[in-house]
């Protein structure tokens, strides 16, 4: 009578805990993947929606207003709807449809507008053609003459020094500006120019891609609301946005996983040398020594943090990633710690058995203890992982280059550079961050706990 | 073990080899330290002179730029005059006083109730690890979010039951409750610990305290309590030397250190003296009081608890 209770509301506080645990994570994953209109939405929602209004037998995404409690299918609702004046050019593809910006009155003969492309040098067939955007320059009357069919450029070369050269016309390729990023790129031109109305074209785009393409602009209008309809809509773009704005995402998880690979073999290496030495070798003083090693454990960093980097200044390693893993190779006072403990566990007679038959320390420690060590290995291996894809401290005080940043560091510069607005790549940012943590956690979720409630054997 | 050999006489300064020490333990002693050098090695580089260095810096006038020059106490006496000093301290000490026993209690708890069997245990005990292990500048990012004033999924819950949410990290009132609250969320190393100890538990003292009749709240004080306080010292003494240094979340959630430096915490501060201000002498001065201070804690923790913690094998 008493017990089942007891079981039952030991569930529920459990569920209850547990939800409340992860939920923070949920909503970061959901807000991961939300257009940027919808992040803020109260009350929140966890899964993003795409409306559909159709408009003109086309079907429309548009972004609903307000919509009352009792709503029937003729009630009236505004929508906002966003479209593009888009006139048709010629593209290297055949005619594409170009957005332009209204300059003037849409009812005029002639529409003022303003239209961006660029010129990019093509040089090479296929995939393997080789782009580079050029500037054509003005005409200037000391320059030689040019061959008909050629033009005079200024190429950006890929080490972004600036050259005049002279580049057959048919290499040249005009791109259109699409969207808000290639309308801003370097050597884009906008013009001024007049378009026959008859060309001018208003075409609606979806409501959720409009920041995502150029000179858009937006209209509110009524719409019955049994016309509008409603589907998830998880905007997995998200993520390509983020690697884009963070700007060297690929460089800093290139550093990451470097140092991480450097200081797990570092830390695997030196802590079990230093280990062995600690569990597997009788020498007088040895366990007034391991004192020490325990005691360094309460040293904090920020103690230390100022004559360390005084060490690595006078060794010129302030902007580089070595301050961050040469330390590794001298032992941690926790993994030799961790690596003791299981040693010691280890039956003595097979080192003695190896000794009387000759063995040196350095082949009983190869050949003997380690290939018996490989959990309590793979416990610290695991740990020196994440403690280097997690750390941030180290890499903001000695990390100078934003090229050189870790995931971590650089995860939080893009938040000091374009938080508080972009909460959407903010949070697709942190997922790519967190998710391989999360993954590692999931393929090795034994030697996790194992490997905790190892570091804590006898306190 | 170090203790096998036999209790040393006084050493003859004129011997070779020195009479308690066979050529045996000559040997292993060379070959001891021969393996344990790296540790040396990097403890005297990366350990003890920066703190030697640590505590002569901090009498000097020293920065990035110029070499240290001696000036005495300057330093110490520069802050007791520091308001934000004492600010930092203070902030620090209610995080601390706050997030700790609040994160041991909550670990133990969770640990408890996952201890004896239920349906989805491996479950439950993943979905209370997984945050401790999620990167602390992303936990920061996450907590930024939620805890967000106006479009925070906390205050849309509060609304829920009726309670208007404050400016979690905005209003200098709520800034350290804000911190505090997102550290009790990384209790995972914590409560495995726990459950690691409540493992060795032997079911018998239950049962008899049952047959004794003893309510689980008894049960819980009389038995689990102590024969976990090993692991309890050692969650203790980890969270505090944790506490005292946090940096990452108030670094990144409120930089600078939030609403009138209510969440200046010690460790940001240091870090703004040394590489921001360009002050590091006076940052050293500071990391030598921080270090004075989790000295001071550990101890006193040792007094609390020493005579309490139940070893079982000794």
């Amino acid at each position: 009578m008493k017990r089942p209770f007891h079981q039952l509301a030991r569930f529920l506080l459990l569920t209850a805990g547990s939800v409340l645990f992860i939920v923070p994570l949920l909503w970061m994953v959901s807000t991961a993947v939300k257009p940027l209109d919808q992040t803020m939405s109260l009350p929140p929602r966890w899964l993003p929606t795409a409306t559909t209004w159709v408009l003109e037998g086309q079907a429309v995404e548009v972004n609903p207003g307000a919509v009352p409690a009792e709503a029937g299918p003729d009630t009236l609702v505004s929508v906002n709807l966003a479209y593009q004046w888009v006139v048709q050019r010629e593209g290297p593809n055949g005619p594409v449809r170009v957005p332009v910006k209204m300059r003037g009155d849409p009812q005029d003969e002639q529409v003022t507008v303003e239209i961006n492309h660029r010129w990019q040098w093509v040089r090479g067939e296929g995939s393997r053609a080789q782009r580079s955007p050029v500037r054509l320059t003005v005409p200037d009357a000391n320059a030689p003459p040019l061959a008909p069919g050629t033009a005079r450029v200024a190429v950006i070369a890929p080490d972004g020094s600036l050259r005049r050269r002279v580049v057959p016309e048919a290499q040249l390729e005009r791109v259109w500006g699409q969207t808000p990023d290639q309308v801003n790129r370097s050597y884009s031109v906008t013009q001024t120019v007049q378009v026959p109305r008859g060309e001018l074209q208003r075409a609606y785009v979806p409501w959720n891609d409009r920041r995502d393409l150029a000179y858009t602009e937006m209209e509110t209008r009524s719409a019955a609301y049994g016309q509008l309809s409603s589907r998830v809509d998880l905007r997995t773009d998200n993520f390509g946005g983020a690697v884009r704005s963070m700007g060297h995402f690929w460089r800093y998880l290139t550093n990451t996983l470097t140092l991480c690979l450097l200081t797990v073999g570092g830390t695997v290496v030196s802590c079990s040398l230093v280990a062995y030495g600690f569990s597997r070798i009788d020498w007088p003083g040895r366990d007034k020594v391991f004192l020490v090693v325990l005691g360094t454990m309460m040293i904090p960093f920020p103690v230390i943090m100022v004559p360390l980097y005084g060490v690595f200044r006078d060794l010129g390693w302030i902007g580089s990633l070595k301050p961050l893993w040469v330390p590794t190779l001298f032992a941690s006072a926790f993994n030799v710690f961790l690596l003791r403990q299981f040693f010691m566990t280890i039956p003595r007679e097979l080192s003695e058995a190896a000794r009387i038959d000759g063995c040196s320390e350095l082949r009983i420690f190869a050949q003997i203890v380690l290939p018996l060590a490989k959990p309590a290995i793979t416990v610290v291996a695991l740990f020196q992982f994440l403690a280097t894809w997690n750390d941030f401290l180290g890499p903001l005080i000695y990390l100078t280059d934003q090229k050189d940043f870790t995931l971590a560091l650089g995860l939080q510069f893009f938040q000091s550079e374009a938080g508080g607005t972009q909460w959407h790549h903010l949070m697709a940012a942190s997922t790519l961050v967190v998710a391989p943590v999360i993954l590692l956690f999931f393929l090795a979720q034994r030697v996790f706990i194992e490997g905790v409630s190892m570091s804590g054997l006898k306190g | 073990m170090s203790s096998q050999t036999a209790p040393a006489p006084a050493p003859t300064p004129n011997s070779t080899r020195r009479s308690p020490m066979t050529a045996a333990a000559r040997r292993r002693l060379a070959m001891g330290l021969l393996f344990i050098s790296p540790w040396i090695l990097g403890f005297a580089v990366f350990g003890a002179y920066p703190i030697v260095m640590a505590v002569y810096y901090s009498f000097c006038d020293y920065d990035v730029l110029r070499d240290a020059v001696w000036v005495g106490p300057l330093n110490y006496t520069d802050m007791w005059a520091d308001d934000l000093f004492w600010k930092a301290l203070w902030n620090t000490a209610v995080y601390a006083a706050f997030s700790v026993p609040l994160g041991l209690m909550l670990a133990l708890v969770v640990a408890v109730m996952l201890n004896r069997p239920i349906a989805g245990r491996s479950f439950f005990r993943t979905f209370f690890y997984i945050p401790s292990i999620v990167p602390l500048v992303a936990v920061a990012m996450v907590w930024m979010w939620v805890f967000n004033g106006e479009t925070g999924l906390l205050n849309y819950g509060l609304s829920l039951v009726g309670i208007e949410g404050p400016q979690w990290m905005a209003d200098e009132a709520w800034t350290k409750p804000t911190l505090i609250l997102s550290s009790v969320w990384q209790i995972g190393g914590a409560m495995v610990l726990f459950l690691a100890g409540l493992q060795d538990v032997p079911r018998s003292l239950y049962e008899s305290a049952e047959i004794d009749g003893a309510s689980p709240l008894r049960q819980f004080w009389n038995i689990t309590v102590p024969m976990v306080s090993p692991v309890l010292y050692f969650n203790l003494i980890m969270g505090i030397i944790g506490s005292v240094q946090e940096f990452v979340k108030p670094f990144v959630m409120m930089p600078g250190g939030g609403e009138n430096r209510s969440a200046l915490l010690f460790a940001v501060y240091i870090y703004q003296n040394a590489f921001e201000y360009n002050n590091m002498g006076y940052a050293c001065a500071m990391a030598v009081v921080l270090f004075l201070i989790v000295l001071t804690l550990t101890w006193l923790a040792t007094k609390a608890m020493g005579r309490h913690v139940y070893y079982a094998g000794e």
